[in-house]
């Protein structure tokens, strides 16, 4: 602890949201410090980096109208913490975690580091218990479980929010009995789209936190935002045995808010510009979902990213495969065949399906069914390429079986409108289609007759 | 020891601290401001040091005390290793719940071993005897194993007293002439390889259990082989069945920067699976180093070095070790952090320029040696590589290629077709498949060369027949070549494909030998009547 309090007039540079500040006696990495400007404007920035005596500051807030001269900087000899108190929910905040509903702040019963500590891998609880979304595609075949971070693929123009509001709408926990919230971070929106997750968020039953970084305002904050966030989720989900689901928008905003910070900073650019410690940033983020042994709760993570170029293999999305447990993937093709939502199950995958389905969890024939639409709609996939050459008259009848397979699991399996499904129904649709196609695998056909 | 020499921090960028503190040595183990964070020397300079701090810097502070140990960073070898899951830096997971919960703090640990523990000690040798580095002077008795307790490498002596019966790793249970006392645990520094006698050729088989690798692509005892594969290849699941399956008598799982959620799976499997070999729980021959993706990055670099030390010393012991980490990649991007923070030049891609050059050393770790005391140890490693957006022109790939054996691709085409393991059998290989051969004829059966040449043969076929069946379909090919595509469709989906969910996760070498020879049977037969040739002239053709 300092006992003296200095202001420092000494920023020798300023660049973007980065200050230098020369002469400095004392300074600690993470340290937040205020910045005051002309006309007793005020701004809050972090410590990046201490160079003999030089820090580099990182700034929340508008740069313009500063200069070297009338600038003034305060330490507060503390790293960024969060206030917490179970008060937050319901209530929406800026990237700089003031108040936006007009609200006065909560009474703080706690505060913690937004960084927030790493989990320790052998507190962790292996997630296994299912989410049931309302949607085939995820349900059925790429089934979402609690404490799992599954990130949604989309492209600009296809119907990710929509697809997102359904999600939070039907999302529960079959039969659970805890408390069940939302926290909603919006990360670079854009007002069209805030106002219908908005509408969204106060559709649904569930409590919800909001977190809102607009497309205008600061893109400091908007690293900052995500990170408010998941120390709230930690707190509730931890302390007070909730169910998070976190639902961060768009991931791909997050990223070149990453590259622009980098970028001022004068650090060497990895792949197309993104620095080169982005996985280990994202990875400081996904990975704070989870569950632990010494809680009921969870922290379950769907963030939305935007492929630039409709690219899988574009640094964004591809290093976010790598960290998340699995991908739903949104398809161009379907979205213009009308199909909603128009999810392709071919590269969408959970990794931690296998753990929440089947006996007990959801149902037994899932498994088995999963595998078979897998598998033969895979098959049609494949034959559709070979029907662009041939034609379908040119192929044999049970090629143009699967044909019609793959058409009728795109209109009537993934295609649901806007209705949620059960999983019952989700599984009994699947077993009606199989049948229809004779489709059905033995060991099903076996089990049914046993009933 | 300097331990009385102090300094201060002058400059912090990241996980990279300078001090003013001078006198340290290139790879001193140091202490880092207020919380005692563990660093390391990685450069000295005229009027001070830069570190490496392996913790979270943040709240790190200007002016704070930095402190030199003598001592290189190193790892503690001894009993109670296995069924422990350790972070990069070799600190017990376990204890550090006990220290600050669910969520890892920056904290200093003493010692990675239980020191108190007490283990039954029976003694080799007898006073008097002349001891070396690397001799056997007792064992204990460890899970399955017996636990040999040996002189550590730099040192010898004549035995002036031997303990014996129930030990504890604080007391010493040897004392030499030299005034050398030999405890139950010595430390290694872990970017030093540990010495031995010499180094053979390999010639034996790790058998992993996985059709396509043990007959196609087979791994030999003291070799290398990648798995280089795109996001949901499968590379995870490959190596974590590997470890449970493979025939070696221990395992070293280094899961570095990959996810948490997939560690607590590993552990809770490996703690309910019963080793068929000793009727123990898997975990017994395991160690876990992990350092997952939200961890500090440097403590991930170090990350396999603790794994490969931990590996060379159960090796030292006589076992065949395998070691497999997941994934290299996270370890070259972490080493491209700490290279762009200490404001290297960088090569290709921003890695620094000595990556390739700190793998090839990284991999010559691996071998089948004869120990300091005369017995045949082997390392085995299985490493796997994830390349950005799955393309493997990539540096790591690349030199990853050039320094190991065997190379096994994984293909998201046949991930996304559902096919696992997703190898790609046209473009992976394997460099032992000739000194292994001898092996295999002898041990397993006569035909296995034949065989696999058959095998590769049909599957050569159905590649360049696939691009003309997409044309014409499979009616207009000839019935020769429906045979190949056939009998390819048998071959993928009943031998190169396994479940690692179900009990064919693991096969038996004979086993796989019966279901290639019965397919390729099938070839031979439809085939041998319509061409009217003998089976040795078809197959030259």
């Amino acid at each position: 602890m300092r006992l003296a309090e200095h202001k420092y007039r000494t920023t020798s540079k300023i660049a973007g949201q980065l200050l230098y500040v020369e002469n400095i006696h004392a300074a600690r990495i993470g340290e937040v410090v205020k910045v005051i400007g002309p006309r007793d404007i005020s701004f809050e920035g972090e410590i990046l980096e201490i160079v003999k005596g030089n820090i580099l500051i990182q700034l929340f807030g508008e740069t313009r109208g500063l200069n070297t001269e009338n600038v003034e900087i305060v330490f507060t000899d503390t790293i960024r913490h969060v206030p917490l108190s179970t008060d937050i929910l319901g209530r929406r905040f800026n990237g700089s975690f003031t108040p936006l509903d007009g609200l006065p702040m909560f009474y703080a019963s706690e505060w913690r580091p937004a960084r927030g500590y790493p989990i320790n891998p052998v507190a962790r609880l292996r997630p296994e218990e299912f989410i049931e979304t309302g949607i085939s595609a995820i349900d059925g075949l790429n089934t979402l479980v609690k404490g799992q971070k599954l990130p949604i693929f989309s492209c600009a123009g296809l119907p990710a929010k929509e697809l997102v509001a359904q999600i939070l709408q039907n999302a529960r926990l079959r039969e659970s009995t805890k408390k069940f919230a939302v926290i909603f971070v919006a990360l670079g929106l854009t007002f069209r789209e805030y106002s219908f997750y908005l509408q969204a968020l106060q559709n649904i039953e569930s409590e919800f936190v909001a977190i809102i970084n607009m497309a205008d305002d600061p893109v400091m904050e908007r690293l900052m935002a995500p990170r408010f966030a998941l120390t709230v989720a930690e707190f509730l989900a931890f302390d007070h045995d909730m169910d998070i689901l976190v639902l961060v928008t768009d991931m791909t905003n997050y990223c070149d808010a990453l590259r622009e910070i980098s970028n001022a900073r004068k650090e060497l650019p990895g792949r197309r510009g993104y620095p080169g410690y982005m996985y280990s940033d994202l990875a400081s983020l996904y990975e704070r979902a989870g569950r632990i042994r010494d809680s009921q709760g969870s922290i379950t993570m769907i963030p939305v990213i935007t492929m630039p170029e409709d690219d899988i293999t574009h640094p964004i999305p591809d290093l976010t495969g790598y960290i998340t447990e699995g991908q739903i993937v949104l398809s161009r093709e379907l979205h213009q065949q009308g199909v909603f939502p128009p999810v392709d199950v071919l590269p969408s995958l959970s990794r931690l399906m296998q753990k929440g389905i089947g006996t007990g969890r959801t149902r037994e024939d899932h498994r088995d069914l999963a595998n078979q639409l897998y598998k033969n709609y895979a098959k049609g996939r494949e034959l559709k390429k070979l029907e662009a050459i041939v034609g379908r008259e040119g192929m044999a009848e049970t090629d143009q079986l699967f044909l019609d397979f793959a058409t009728v699991f795109e209109n009537e399996f993934i295609h649901q409108e806007k209705q949620a499904r059960s999983i019952y129904k989700t599984l009994d649709k699947a077993l009606q289609i199989l049948e229809r196609f004779n489709l059905v695998p033995d060991n099903l056909k076996k089990k049914k007759t046993e009933i | 020891m300097k331990t009385d020499t102090l300094g201060k921090i002058i400059s912090i960028s990241g996980a990279t601290v300078r001090t003013d503190l001078t006198g340290l040595t290139l790879f001193e183990r140091v202490s880092v401001g207020e919380q005692n964070l563990t660093g390391e020397v990685v450069r000295l300079e005229k009027d001070g040091t830069v570190l490496q701090v392996y913790e979270d810097t943040s709240g790190l502070g200007m002016n704070e005390p930095v402190q030199g140990h003598g001592l290189s960073l190193a790892t503690t070898l001894g009993p109670g290793l296995l069924s422990v899951m350790f972070d990069g830096l070799q600190r017990p997971l376990e204890a550090l719940v006990d220290k600050t919960g669910s969520f890892i703090h920056p904290i200093h640990l003493p010692c990675p071993l239980d020191l108190k523990k007490r283990w039954p000690f029976t003694p080799l040798v007898n006073k008097g005897d002349t001891v070396a580095g690397g001799v056997k002077i007792g064992y204990i008795d460890e899970g399955p194993f017996q636990h040999p307790m040996i002189i550590p490498p730099d040192i010898n002596g004549r035995v002036i007293d031997i303990a014996q019966g129930a030990i504890n790793l604080e007391e010493p249970i040897c004392r030499l002439d030299t005034g050398s006392k030999i405890f139950g645990y010595h430390s290694w520094p872990m970017r030093v390889p540990r010495p031995y006698r010499k180094k053979l050729t390999p010639g034996e088989p790790v058998i992993t259990g996985q059709r396509i690798i043990d007959f196609l692509f087979p791994l030999a005892r003291g070799g290398t082989s990648i798995i280089p594969g795109g996001f949901g290849t499968g590379k995870t699941i490959l190596e974590q069945t590997i470890a449970k399956h493979a025939d070696v008598d221990i395992v070293i799982y280094a899961g570095c920067g990959e996810r948490g959620n997939e560690m607590s799976e590993l552990i809770e499997e490996f703690l309910h699976l019963v080793d068929p070999r000793t009727n123990c729980p898997l975990m017994d021959r395991t160690v876990l180093v992990v350092n997952t993706s939200n961890m500090p990055v440097a403590a991930r670099e170090a990350s396999i070095y603790t794994a490969v030390t931990l590996g060379e010393y159960y090796r030292d012991l006589g076992f065949h070790v395998l070691l497999l980490a997941d994934s290299i990649s996270r370890w070259a991007e972490a080493l491209r952090e700490i290279s762009s923070s200490l404001e290297e030049m960088p090569g290709e891609e921003g890695y620094p320029t000595y990556l390739a050059s700190r793998l090839s050393s990284f991999v010559e770790r691996a071998g089948v040696v004869e120990t300091l005391s005369g017995d045949i140890g082997s390392l085995s490693m299985i490493l796997s590589v994830s390349p950005p957006g799955g393309d493997f022109t990539e540096p790591v790939t690349q030199a990853l290629l050039r320094t190991s054996g065997a190379f096994l691709m994984l293909d998201t085409s046949l991930a996304n077709s559902r096919h696992f393991p997703a190898i790609n059998w046209m473009q992976s290989y394997s460099l032992y498949q000739d000194i292994l051969a001898d092996y295999f004829k002898k041990n397993l059966s006569n035909d296995w060369e034949v065989l696999r040449s058959l095998c590769r043969e049909i599957m050569h076929k159905e590649e360049s027949l696939q691009e003309i069946m997409e044309i014409v379909g499979i009616e207009g090919l000839q019935e020769q070549d429906r045979l190949v595509m056939t009998v390819a469709e048998k071959i993928r989906s009943d031998f190169l494909a396994q479940n690692a969910y179900t009990a064919d996760a693991f096969c038996e070498p004979q086993k796989t030998m019966n279901i290639i020879r019965g397919i390729t049977e099938l070839y031979l037969q439809g085939q041998a009547p319509k061409a009217g040739k003998s089976e040795n002239e078809t197959r030259r053709t």
